[in-house]
């Protein structure tokens, strides 16, 4: 009939959707699940806490301040900043060898790399080795952006400007002998930033691309003479410049410098006394900051890191405990059954 | 929105001039259009196509936070200032801008359209002496118009003449008033004589001045003239625009008022924007939020100034200091860098997000198969999608009784004719049957002129009238001739009555079934078919009713010329007038009556008397002359009624029954459970009130006592007050017990709470409009409003429909609760719109209830579920929302301020500046809708079966200033553990190829990752109802987040977009690292193992009632659905009789030839105008007639 048809014109569709019955699946924090779940995750949290804490007493580390702030320190004399090209060596010695591959890494402190307007003041364009920026950097870049005759600096901006500039070279003392320990400066940066990242414009040689361009204020040499011997690790590719451009993400940290991975020391350092011979140029007392080198080796989890064990072996512990305490809650307040 | 367009039109208007009267002569467009008065084309759109968007624009950005957002945005743009990418806020700006604007744009192409369909409409128009069609658009003031039968009238008209005689037009109003009866309207002679001659109306030139256009419906005052003399207008001679043309074949008229100058276009519009509890919360919120802000973004703004002064001054060497920026503007610019940076805390996509969820949560209201009634096919309808959380923190109820409780459908249920019973189903012990659908009904198919809709289950009394009991049959003739019912017959056999109240109409209508059909009615005579044999009655009387006699009757002659006086009224009165002979026969009719009133019925007693031929010759007499005096005439004839209604001899008493709506009585039971307190408030007499009270179970007979209160004096109301007070709680203290706050924006807003008293036992209230209106003064109010809310249920009787609304008002002022109106009439709109909710019952009387509702259904019980389930679910979602919403913005922000401690208060963001633009765009956004969608803590069934599931709604206990101090608190948590563990784990370690990992990118990186998928799990913590849609939501952003991510921070995007995406690279290095996923893991574990044990702890030892229901929905199946029990019959002999209305009877009009037209159509009087409407043909109307006053008194 159609005036039936018409009757139930208005009807509302009888979806499950529209009348809000779609199958759900509607969990409860139950006794059975969470007391259990306690229990479980806080053993595995134990578990990993002591694989974390074991593995990470295991990483050998080495950290040698050279910032020159004492009086007895052998780099005093460099910290002066008016003394220039200055060359110093610590002396450290290793009781038992030292695992590799070790990573030799410089260490800052009270430094502000994440200071915003630092950390905005590059042309990723520029890096990107497109020459038009290389007439007319990027605004960010101020107040490293024209050199004071009006010429682009390339690369520009305070992060490229302030790159950190001090060397070093170790030797180990073999029987009153420096023998040089060879240190790996390749394969130091991300695979991203080398390949991708930064790139140097395609012109051959590389300094005619930048004709017309002053170096940064602060460097001693432009960039395309970063690494004049190897064309694959010079100009925006040099990968100390590199490592230096991923900016941290906190004042204290460390970049790696390079690794040790050759020749004799390819399985680690082995015991002895070594020299390390540092050419003092980065100034960084008038903030207080602190230079440091650190040797490292590393592990499946990365560098040392005791929080990591140390925090899941606590949160563990607390999981086991909680579960006692909620255990004891439920079995003596039990969920109240009547109405 | 609106507003500020028409607020600058009525700038434009009001220095344009202030029109005082309106002038303007017929036919002379010339001189009207030197008025420049509107013509009839509406606009009721905002926009065109150019002036959209700017227009547009500026309405959103009368917005607060929209202009808030737009301010940052300008900050953003200062490089010393910009501590985010432009497009962080631009993106979320321009989606909240844009998602309004498409609403706004479809709503005005509706709007559109429909105008453009009035404006488009033809009429025919006198143009130059002929009449052309012409579009509406094009009417102007002063035109002639011709209108046809059925047509919409086109402006506010003056009526010149019309087809009727008399120059009476009939017009329905339902769409201007919401009435559904017509109206009668009538021409001036001096214009109705032109008839429909072309010549005669083109010549007229009548000039008419009146008052300037306004909105008041029901008073219209000017003066007409013509050939230099002068008639006064009034509201009977106007046709209002929205009006329809009914039974006229044409009309003439003068456009008076046009387009946006009508009545109807004057009224609309100004419906008052109601606004949630929620809302003014969230303002308050938001208004607190954004101080917080302040004071954040000041102490970092100080700390940067401290750091500047400690170390960013030594710090020069790598970064030199800004030229011309000291430490004092450095950290001033600071400031601002911080607002920007931590804008996210004032959450601008949360009124869009809201308003989202309200509009979903509307349209389950819509879709919803159970509140669907499938009798007059009303789905039930959200007529207003921004009040949904409200419905579930209901506290007061106020309900209409007639058409909102009662079906208003009396029914004959039951009778004694000579002192036996009729109408109960007795079994053979004696015990009453049920009666339900299946039981066996009576036949009346041997009446051809039956209404096939009345039901009785009786067959003894069918029997014994056929069988020719005189008694039955006397009482049944009674029935057909003693009532004012106007009869329609539009085809033959298809009877139709037009009652003045429905119980006359169930009256008659048993009559009709029993065998005595009433057939048809003259001034003078009566005819009645009596058991197929047409009688024709004369007429003499009509002793009407008024509201002191309780009673009403006829005298009319036989055809064999017997005279006879039938009367039927109230028991008490008629009882008075009973010959003695009746004694034993009152006796019995008594206890009958009882028991009658006892199932909650409304009685009528039946009294005839055979009368003299001489005496009423002389009655007569004096009566015409009583009835042509002026002087005292209505003390008169009531004496004169006295004198003849006495003696009468008893035939026996009908019962009534005022048909409850399906399902009211447990309605009221579950809602009461839910601690909702229902007040009903009519404009019914307190008898049938009370009556109605009990049979809903508002009123029980266990309460303790039901107060009366009805006193006519302000002090006896007062003490009547105070005692019912006193006897409830003797312990309480005389002076109310008044709090006095300032909450709200800027504590402008001023509060004054009455506490609740204790009360022990149930106790109940009557009280009648009259003692109301004094109750409702100043003085007495808080007295009134005290005594009634320590009573369980408060009946106003009585009450007009301003009175309705100052209920309202009241307990809305001083209890701070939210409140909830529900009717079906016209008398019911003031307090549906007084009342934070209103509900209209759709399908009714009018449609006036239902267009100023909120909300409406077909049924009174629908309310149960949408209170109980819509109501509570929304308020449970979005108070889940608001929590969560605030807690993902507040985690997000607040690992910020931390980092700030650690990057020189330099306004550094702590994630990539993508992340920061689409965390709540994109990343976070759908599963919080997904939960505010869907999530139901239990079903409806459970929600139902549960209603004290609902007492924390009306506590506001989900989401207050406590919820949100916790909500902070937790987020502070979170942020702590969102950055210190990453922190603690990657400031001094490398990975596992040794290159370092405390990259700022790679920092970022392990930061907003754990911040996603710790919010994500408090997301699942606070889910309870996964559906698919959750799962996939949830599940899905996750995915989104790492594949954008990872898109982000690929090769192929760093190479075209080079400047845009620095990050390249970042999520292949960092998130191939064990221990940066160990760091995740730990950091999303420390922040959800904590919550879950806390929620668990807290369900164990302070369980909610709804951890108990969800417990129960565990371990036991659905309940089924709930019974049905039939109220016990009641032991008391409250009676209640038949519900006259209490305005005068329609005596005088059955008798009078007034209406009468020349060529009726049938050969019925058709005084009730039959509607084509979806209303049921014989749907009881009351009798509303404008008063047609005769000409000389308008002059």
């Amino acid at each position: 009939m159609v005036k039936n048809e018409n009757e139930s014109a208005n009807r509302p569709d009888n979806t499950a959707f529209t009348q809000q019955r779609l199958p759900a699946w509607q969990p409860m924090l139950s006794a059975g699940i969470v007391i259990p779940g306690f229990v479980l995750i806080g053993l595995a949290f134990i578990g990993i806490g002591v694989a974390l804490f074991i593995t990470s007493r295991s990483i050998q580390v080495l950290e040698l301040d050279y910032t020159g702030v004492e009086q007895d320190s052998p780099c005093f004399r460099c910290s002066d900043p008016d003394v220039r090209d200055c060359v110093c060596s610590i002396q450290f010695s290793i009781n038992r060898l030292f695992e590799g591959p070790v990573f030799f890494y410089y260490g800052l402190s009270n430094y502000y790399q994440n200071y915003r307007r630092y950390g905005v003041s590059r042309d990723d364009i520029q890096l990107y080795g497109d020459l038009s920026s290389f007439k007319e950097p990027s605004d960010q870049c101020e107040p490293y952006r024209y050199d004071r005759n009006n010429q682009p600096i390339v690369p520009c901006g305070s992060i490229a400007n302030s790159m950190f500039n001090d060397t070093f070279r170790l030797f180990q003392n073999v029987n009153g002998q420096q023998v040089v320990v060879p240190l790996d400066g390749k394969g130091i940066a991300w695979w991203t930033d080398y390949n991708i990242k930064f790139r140097n414009p395609s012109i051959t040689p590389l300094r005619n691309a930048f004709n017309g361009t002053v170096m940064p204020l602060f460097w001693p040499r432009p960039v395309y003479e970063l690494d004049p011997s190897d064309p694959a690790n010079n100009g925006f590719i040099n990968q100390d410049f590199l490592v230096w451009m991923r900016r941290a993400a906190l004042p204290d940290f460390r970049k790696l410098y390079r690794r040790i991975t050759e020749g004799n020391y390819a399985d680690g350092l082995p015991a002895g006394n070594y020299t390390l011979e540092i050419s003092y140029n980065y100034p960084v007392l008038s903030f207080d900051g602190r230079k440091k080198v650190v040797f490292s080796n590393v592990s499946w989890m990365g560098g040392k890191n005791e929080f990591l064990g140390i925090a899941y072996l606590v949160i563990g512990s607390l999981c086991v405990v909680m579960s006692a305490v909620m255990l004891i809650v439920y079995a003596k307040f039990k969920f109240p059954e009547e109405d | 929105m609106g507003s500020v367009v028409s607020y600058i039109g009525q700038l434009c208007r009001q220095q344009n001039k202030q029109e005082v009267e309106r002038h303007l002569r017929a036919n002379d467009r010339t001189f009207n259009l030197s008025y420049r008065y509107a013509n009839n084309a509406i606009k009721t759109s905002k926009y065109n196509i150019f002036t959209f968007l700017p227009l547009n624009l500026f309405e959103q950005f009368r917005r607060l936070a929209n202009c808030f957002f737009l301010f940052l945005f300008t900050l953003q743009l200062i490089p010393q200032i910009s501590s985010l990418a432009w497009f962080t806020t631009a993106a979320l700006l321009i989606l909240v801008l844009s998602i309004t604007a498409v609403k706004d744009a479809t709503d005005d192409i509706k709007r559109h359209k429909s105008d453009n369909e009035v404006n488009n409409r033809e009429v025919r128009i006198l143009v130059d002496g002929e009449f052309r069609t012409e579009k509406w658009m094009n009417v102007q003031v002063g035109d002639v118009i011709k209108l046809e039968n059925n047509q919409f009238v086109t402006a506010d008209l003056l009526l010149l003449s019309s087809s009727e005689p008399l120059n009476v037009v009939y017009v329905e109003t339902a769409e201007l008033d919401g009435e559904t009866n017509l109206k009668v309207k009538q021409a001036l002679t001096v214009t109705g004589g032109m008839g429909d001659s072309t010549e005669a109306l083109a010549r007229f030139n009548g000039e008419v001045k009146c008052e300037p256009p306004n909105s008041r419906l029901e008073i219209f005052k000017g003066t007409l003239m013509v050939d230099s003399q002068s008639y006064a207008l009034d509201n009977g001679r106007v046709l209002l625009r929205g009006c329809t043309l009914r039974n006229t074949e044409w009309c003439f008229g003068l456009v008076i008022f046009g387009g946006p100058d009508t009545k109807l276009m004057q009224n609309s519009g100004k419906t008052t924007f109601k606004r949630t509890s929620m809302d003014h919360f969230m303002n308050v919120l938001v208004l607190c939020i954004f101080v917080f802000l302040l004071s954040m973004c000041s102490v970092l703004a100080i700390g940067h100034a401290v750091w500047e002064a400690k170390e960013g001054s030594v710090f020069t060497v790598f970064l030199p200091p800004e030229p011309d920026v000291d430490v004092p503007l450095s950290s001033f610019l600071c400031f601002w860098s911080y607002v920007i940076l931590l804008n996210t805390v004032v959450p601008m996509s949360l009124f869009v997000s809201v308003e989202a969820i309200r509009l979903v949560n509307s349209y389950y209201i819509d879709w919803d198969w159970k509140m669907y009634y499938p009798k007059s096919d009303t789905p039930a309808q959200a007529r207003t999608t921004t009040l949904n959380e409200d419905l579930g923190q209901i506290k007061y109820i106020f309900s209409d009784k007639t058409g909102t409780l009662t079906q208003n459908i009396m029914t004959f249920n039951k009778c004694t004719i000579g002192g036996k019973s009729y109408g109960e189903l007795l079994d053979t012990s004696g015990q009453r049957i049920e009666i339900t659908e299946n039981t066996p009904r009576v036949d009346f198919s041997w009446n051809h002129l039956a209404d096939p809709k009345f039901v009785f289950h009786d067959h003894n009394l069918v029997a014994i009238v056929k069988e020719g009991n005189m008694e039955a049959q006397a009482f049944f003739r009674l029935l057909a001739l003693c009532h004012t019912v106007m009869p329609e017959e539009k085809r033959q056999g298809e009877l139709y009555y037009q009652a003045q109240s429905p119980d006359e109409g169930a009256l008659v209508t048993a009559a009709r079934n029993f065998g005595f059909v009433f057939r048809s009615r003259t001034p003078e005579t009566i005819a009645v078919l009596e058991m197929g044999e047409l009688v024709i009655y004369e007429l003499l009387a009509v002793l009407d009713f008024n509201n002191v006699r309780k009673r009403m009757s006829v005298i009319v002659r036989n055809p064999d010329g017997k005279l006879t006086l039938y009367c039927k009224g109230a028991d008490a009165i008629i009882f008075e007038r009973l010959h003695t002979s009746c004694n034993t026969l009152m006796a019995l009719t008594t206890r009958h009556l009882n028991e009658y009133a006892g199932d909650g019925l409304r009685t009528l007693v039946l009294a005839y008397k055979d009368l003299d031929e001489n005496y009423v010759q002389e009655w007569m007499q004096r009566h015409h002359e009583a009835s042509t005096i002026i002087e005292d005439r209505d003390e008169k004839l009531d004496r004169l009624y006295e004198e003849i209604e006495k003696d009468l001899l008893l035939l026996g008493a009908t019962a009534v029954e005022d048909k409850l709506q399906d399902g009211v009585p447990q309605t009221i039971e579950q809602l009461a459970k839910a601690d909702i307190k229902i007040w009903v408030l009519t404009g019914d007499k307190q008898e049938t009130a009370e009556n109605i009270g009990y049979s809903c179970n508002m009123l029980q007979e266990e309460m303790k006592h039901v107060f009366i209160v009805a006193a006519n004096t302000a002090e006896g109301v007062k003490e009547e007050l105070q005692s019912a007070r006193r006897k409830m709680c003797p312990a309480a203290a005389e002076e109310p017990n008044v709090t006095r706050a300032r909450p709200g924006l800027l504590w402008l807003h001023k509060t004054e709470t009455v506490h609740d008293d204790k009360v022990d036992g149930k106790y109940g209230l009557v009280i009648n409009g009259h003692s109301l209106a004094f109750a409702l003064e100043k003085g007495l109010e808080l007295e009134l409003l005290r005594t009634a809310c320590m009573c369980q249920t408060v009946i106003c009787c009585r009450v007009t429909p301003i009175q309705k609304a100052q209920v309202v008002e009241l307990v809305k002022k001083y209890k701070q609760a939210v409140t909830l109106a529900i009717g079906d009439g016209a008398n019911d709109v003031s307090m549906i719109k007084a009342a934070h909710i209103g509900v209209g019952i759709s399908g009714q009387e009018g449609m006036q209830a239902v267009l100023s509702s909120d909300f409406s259904f077909a049924q009174f019980r629908y309310l149960q579920r949408l209170l109980l389930v819509h109501g509570r679910w929304s308020y449970l979602r979005m108070c889940k929302f608001l929590q969560y919403f605030f807690y993902k913005n507040f985690t997000f922000t607040f690992v910020h301020v931390w980092y700030a401690f650690f990057c020189g208060f330099s306004a550094q963001t702590v994630y990539d500046q993508w992340f920061v633009s689409m965390y709540n765009v994109a990343y976070t956004v759908l599963p919080v809708l997904g939960m505010s969608l869907f999530d139901q803590d239990v079903n409806d069934r459970w929600s139902s079966q549960y209603p004290q599931l609902y007492l924390p709604g009306p506590l506001n206990i989900y989401f207050n200033k406590k919820a949100m101090v916790c909500c902070v608190i937790h987020s502070c948590y979170s942020s702590l553990v969102v950055f210190f563990v990453p922190w603690a784990a990657m400031h001094d370690t490398v990975g596992d190829n040794g290159k370092d990992i405390a990259d700022y990118q790679s920092f970022a990186l392990v930061v907003q990752t754990c911040l996603l998928i710790v919010v994500n799990i408090q997301m699942c913590l606070d889910t309870h109802y996964w559906t698919p849609v959750n799962h996939s939501f949830m599940w899905g952003s996750l995915v989104l987040y790492f594949a954008t991510t990872f898109a982000m921070h690929s090769n192929d995007i760093f190479s075209i977009f080079t400047s845009v995406f620095p990050f390249i690279g970042t999520a292949r290095n960092t998130l191939s690292q064990p221990n940066v996923w160990l760091t995740i893991f730990l950091t999303c574990l420390l922040c959800g193992l904590p919550v879950m044990a806390f929620r668990f702890t807290v369900i164990q030892l302070w369980p909610s009632i709804n951890d108990k229901v969800r417990h129960k929905v565990r371990e036991e199946p659905l309940p089924g659905p709930p019974s049905r029990r039939l109220p016990a019959r009641r032991m008391r002999s409250r009676r209640s009789s038949y519900a006259f209305s209490h305005t005068h009877g329609c005596g005088d009009l059955v008798t009078s030839r007034r209406f009468l037209r020349k060529h009726p159509p049938t050969s019925q009087v058709t005084l009730f105008k039959q509607i084509n409407s979806h209303l049921a043909p014989n749907q009881p109307q009351l009798c509303r007639v404008d008063t047609v006053e005769s000409e000389q008194q308008a002059r």
